[in-house]
């Protein structure tokens, strides 16, 4: 039975960690993520779980502890936002490269520069092709969910690959909401026991790990990779199956938000798919077909699937928050774009560039998006498909 | 008992392979088999390695130097790397998830470049948080894995590829910094400088007290590098061996605070001896550039003497 609760998304993140009770885990503190490292260190003061926790100096170095400990046979976690991931970088290429599946919590938070600590999409945008599975989370309980199925998406031995479960910071992490949180018992069950096959801990068997690995052998590598990643979505799917056969809370690749019957669609991810479910329910009492594709794998990307349930529609809004500074778009819209387009698909789509630094998207903005929809569907006409959302303009 | 290399050649087999591709007449690969050799048969390790000269040279794949589990992921990082690693051993073995009689030791191996420099900051937060763990500097005194550029181990005037002796520029301009110094001022239970000399008992012992320390220690060795230093390669053991005979570079110990020097030349040998066999300091023997060795003395002379110092004080009741 599900304990009913009211958490921030911090909290929640932090209460998943401690009923997974991993061997290790190793952060520095960054905002808006901080609080996760503060509530761990406190569970392990009190001996409520097993783990060692390294206090690490830098993100850096937690990133590199991680892949130290996953690397010696242990289940290692960490947590952090914006230029914490980025000083990451370098080491979370190493972390998929190794094929360690360590999971991270991201609270995603705008990459400097100039310095801002209020959530945007750019530092998990800037790890889109890193190797590492991402997971988006709406809300608290998406968090928390998430968090209970990535190690058994990530562990899969035809996936072996980290996983980052995305919270918006802020918006999510400093939110109190209701939760329904799961019994420790039946989370330690259904979380299982790690058994790598190999590791440096194994006295038995002595490994190497992390070669120069030259024009012989990198390509066949990584090509590896490759293929995990997309062995990870039917894993994903079938592990979100169990889940809900034991919670009742369903996951797929996205969610479907009125979308069936909608004529008109916003794609985004995260917690601006609680306000556009809000605008879409006072648009459909106006008798406006407008629904939602709310994704929740980025990475492994399900191309083909966003594609045909985008299929129907007149017009679809892609949100982007984070801009890819390109001249041509965000890295959603990107991905969906080119999705539509290899599925043969065809239907008229925008651009969103919205919510930079912390930039509030209010229920208002939302609809003038599904107006200017309308608007496409009516004439048929996009000038600008690269367009943004509450950008203030420019004072005469 | 006594240290006699015979026996410990003929009763430990080295756990470094052969087959390696480091340079001939290249100090590191001697420091990599003693250090190892000074573990107990019975004791599995597991060894992190910056990315440097040795990493590229013993872990192509698909082939490895290295018997014990070994593990590389980046240039700056062995530090917090192989704190990782202990971290998950100490939780495992708390939770009894790995064998209650089998002992695993966590050695690092890093150059001057990962050591001294990108990875300073790594290595000083794996000491004080206090892991269990030896991290062991080859130091050879530049960059040379990429190619002999400076590092901030190289000492003044050397020559190198980004402090070239020039015209107007006579190579390096700046004092090198003394890392086994800043490595002490953490306070950690064992810190040493030692070289792969004479019979290597300095090494060898100095690496078993690292090893079996418990608690962060720390172990600086100077690596002659023939590339970069430009000597004869049959002449690795005789550099050394000048090195610590002009006190270039002192053999000492820092135990629990205390200072101990290993070796006090009967006669300390002038510096010219340690300079002139090697190719980065040709310039310094021009005519004209004898204020140079006058210079460089005179900081050997002043950092052993502080070195003299420090045992004295250290030890004072």
């Amino acid at each position: 039975m599900s304990i009913r609760e009211r958490l921030s998304g911090n909290e929640a993140a932090a209460t998943a960690m401690k009923q997974i009770n991993p061997d290790v885990v190793a952060a520095f503190p960054i905002t808006p993520s901080t609080e996760i490292p503060q509530y761990f260190s406190t569970f392990v003061a009190n001996g409520s779980v097993d783990t060692e926790f390294v206090a690490v100096e830098s993100e850096h170095s937690a990133m590199s502890a991680c892949i130290g400990a996953e690397s010696a046979g242990a289940r290692a976690m960490t947590a952090t936002s914006a230029n914490g991931l980025s000083l990451m970088w370098e080491m979370i290429y190493i972390a998929s490269s190794l094929r360690l599946p360590i999971v991270l919590s991201l609270v995603n938070r705008a990459v400097s520069g100039p310095l801002n600590i209020h959530c945007d999409h750019s530092d998990a945008m800037g790890v889109r092709d890193s190797g590492w599975i991402m997971l988006f989370s709406e809300n608290n309980q998406e968090a928390y969910d998430n968090l209970l199925m990535a190690h058994r998406i990530a562990e899969n031995e035809n996936v072996m690959l980290p996983l980052m479960v995305c919270q918006d910071g802020f918006i999510t992490s400093h939110s109190i909401e209701n939760i329904e949180l799961e019994d420790d018992e039946k989370v330690k069950e259904f979380v299982g026991t790690y058994k790598p096959k190999h590791y440096l801990l194994n006295d038995k068997e002595p490994i190497a790990v992390g070669p120069l690995d030259l024009q012989g052998f990198l390509f066949e590598h990584k090509a590896q990779q490759a293929e995990a990643m997309k062995n990870a979505k039917e894993v994903i799917l079938k592990v979100s199956e169990d889940f809900e056969k034991w919670t009742g809370r369903h996951y797929g690749l996205f969610e479907e938000y009125k979308l069936n019957d909608a004529e008109i669609a916003i794609v985004c991810m995260n917690s601006t798919a609680g306000t556009t479910k809000f605008v879409i329910d006072e648009l459909r009492n106006k008798g406006i077909k407008a629904g939602l594709l709310k994704l929740r794998v980025y990475r492994p990307f399900p191309g083909k699937e966003i594609a045909n349930a985008l299929s129907h529609l007149k017009a679809i809004a892609v949100l982007d928050k984070a801009d890819s500074l390109n001249a041509i778009g965000g890295a959603l819209y990107s991905d969906v774009a080119s999705s539509m387009y290899t599925e043969n698909i065809h239907v008229p789509m925008v651009n969103y560039i919205y919510g930079i630094g912390g930039r509030d998207t209010k229920s208002t903005d939302i609809e003038s998006v599904f107006t200017d929809l309308q608007e496409i569907v009516k004439t048929n006409k996009i000038e600008n498909p690269y367009r943004y959302l509450g950008l203030r303009k420019e004072e005469k | 008992m006594a240290y006699n290399l015979k026996e410990i050649v003929a009763n430990k087999p080295s756990r470094f392979t052969e087959g390696h591709r480091m340079c001939a007449g290249c100090g590191a690969p001697p420091i990599a088999r003693m250090v190892l050799r000074a573990l107990k048969e019975d004791d599995h390790a597991v060894i992190a390695c910056a990315t440097g000269c040795m990493e590229v040279s013993t872990f192509i794949y698909p082939y490895t130097a290295w018997t014990d589990s070994f593990i590389h992921t980046a240039f700056e990082c062995a530090g917090a790397t192989l704190a990782g690693a202990e971290a998950a051993y100490k939780s495992m073995k708390r939770q009894g998830k790995l064998p209650e009689d089998k002992n695993t030791k966590f050695i690092a191996f890093g150059g001057d470049g990962g050591t001294y420099d990108i990875g300073i900051q790594s290595l000083s937060g794996a000491m004080e948080r206090g892991h269990d763990m030896v991290y062991v500097c080859y130091d050879n005194g530049a960059y040379m894995n990429t190619g002999i550029q400076r590092s901030s181990a190289t000492p003044k005037f050397a020559d190198t590829t980004t402090s070239p002796a020039g015209k107007v520029v006579p190579g390096k301009m700046q004092s090198r910094k003394d890392l086994t110094e800043i490595m002490a001022s953490h306070h950690l239970p064992y810190v040493a400088q030692t070289i792969a000399v004479n019979n290597f008992k300095d090494l060898y012992e100095k690496s078993e007290k690292a090893i079996y320390t418990e608690g962060p220690c720390f172990l600086n060795v100077l690596s002659p590098c023939p590339r970069g230093w430009g000597y004869p390669t049959e002449m690795l053991m005789q550099i050394n061996k000048l090195a610590i005979d002009t006190c270039y570079w002192p053999l000492y110990e820092v135990i629990n605070g205390k200072y101990k020097i290993s070796y006090k030349p009967a006669k300390k040998l002038p510096i010219e001896e340690f300079l002139k066999p090697q190719k980065r300091f040709k310039h310094l023997f021009k005519p004209g550039n004898e204020w140079m060795i006058e210079e460089f003395q005179k900081e050997v002379d002043k950092r052993w003497q502080e070195l003299l110092d420090l045992e004295e004080i250290s030890n004072k009741e």
